[in-house]
């Protein structure tokens, strides 16, 4: 993979609005973003409704999501291009969504919403309309998924990298601090695990930055690029920022997300936890 | 006291003795163009909250209203501003449990 693969500006979103080959894709964690304006000719995923199972903690099934994008007007050979606020977190979990059901021509607009609305670019709240398609998904690609117990395994033997904020990593917050703070989970993060905030790979503007200033900010936490990388956070979309920044934009072979992250991973009995601001030893004893 | 938001975000269902809140809302310096004056809320702003380290912790767009708010934990932070056709502005900002820090942000 290559930035000019994956990544697109909003300069070459504005030349291609009317190009039918392509379907804009809005995906917030504020899902009613979209409702009060967005990019014209985009739809919307409720990453709430749409892309969760609405009775067990799970991604929908295979066959859900071919109904759901079937119903959106999203077909095999569309480009999908998806965006969104909170630079990207949502959209680029929807990036890692759409290629665990195997779509592989997905690209992200680089700064998401933010930039756009910062460059005061249009928004209007006219909704599309799309003809259904008759979508065929893929099985789930689970080189790109981790589970909680390939996690654990991986404590002192792979690179986990953490990508909440310091002091959620340290376990001074529970979660983001944009949203309430009181949590069922214990504070901390998982032992060994490297802290590299999702937001050390973007400029203050939402884009990501350069590659090579990516390859360091990895190598100086401690990223061992000889090793596969498993990135958690707290529900597992920052690190969708993060799996985009390691697998498609420096091209790691073996990089995974792990969805459950925190919130499962914090919830856990028995599983070592460490507390602090050093990674700390397998145990969960501080180094 | 609880849940003085000044026409603000609502604050409902949130035990706000537990949490270190920091809110406001973010207006116009001065005119930026036709149809903008002094003082008018800035619905389409980014505030940005940083922690004692100057490093990233969240950031929220600012509501029609231009309001805003975090739950922060106690201590020293910096909020920063980005709105269209302006600089970032930087404030710092002090948090504590059981309150609610109120900041006015004119870009």
């Amino acid at each position: 993979m290559s930035r000019e693969t994956v990544l697109v500006t909003a300069e070459w979103v504005e030349e291609h609005l009317d190009d039918p080959s392509i379907v804009l894709v809005e995906v917030d964690e504020d899902t009613t973003s979209y409702d009060k304006g967005h990019i014209r000719g985009a739809i919307k995923l409720d990453w709430t409704t749409d892309l969760q199972d609405q009775v067990r903690r799970d991604f929908v099934s295979k066959q859900q999501f071919e109904e759901l994008l079937s119903s959106r007007g999203v077909g095999n050979d569309h480009t999908v291009v998806l965006y969104g606020g909170n630079n990207n977190w949502f959209a680029a979990y929807a990036y890692w969504y759409f290629k665990l059901y195997g779509h592989q021509a997905v690209k992200l607009l680089d700064g998401g919403r933010k930039r756009w609305e910062l460059d005061s670019r249009e928004l209007t709240d006219e909704l599309p309309e799309r003809e259904t398609t008759s979508y065929t998904a893929q099985e789930q690609d689970t080189e790109i998924r981790a589970f909680r117990d390939e996690v654990i395994a991986a404590i002192g033997v792979k690179n986990l990298v953490d990508v909440r904020s310091p002091d959620e990593y340290a376990g001074r917050l529970l979660a983001p601090a944009h949203l309430p703070q009181e949590q069922a989970q214990r504070a901390g993060h998982i032992p060994t695990a490297a802290s590299v905030p999702w937001s050390k790979a973007a400029n203050d503007d939402g884009t990501f930055k350069s590659d090579d200033e990516l390859n360091t900010i990895y190598s100086e936490a401690g990223v061992d690029w000889n090793k596969d990388t498993i990135a958690y956070c707290r529900i597992g979309e920052r690190s969708s920022h993060t799996w985009f920044v390691l697998k498609e934009l420096l091209g790691q072979e073996n990089v995974k997300n792990y969805d459950g992250s925190w919130t499962e991973y914090g919830s856990l009995v028995g599983v070592p936890v460490a507390l602090g601001d050093e990674p700390g030893q397998a145990d969960g004893q501080s180094a | 006291m609880c849940g003085a938001t000044e026409g603000g975000l609502s604050l409902d269902g949130i035990d706000v003795a537990k949490e270190a809140i920091i809110q406001g809302r973010v207006v116009r310096a001065g005119s930026k163009g036709p149809g903008s004056k002094e003082g008018d809320p800035v619905g389409n702003a980014y505030v940005r909250l940083l922690d004692r380290t100057g490093e990233f912790t969240a950031e929220v767009p600012t509501s029609a209203t231009g309001h805003f708010r975090f739950f922060a934990g106690p201590g020293d932070w910096t909020l920063r501003t980005l709105a269209p056709k302006t600089e970032p502005v930087d404030i710092v900002v002090s948090a504590e449990v059981g309150a609610i820090r109120e900041v006015a942000v004119e870009v």
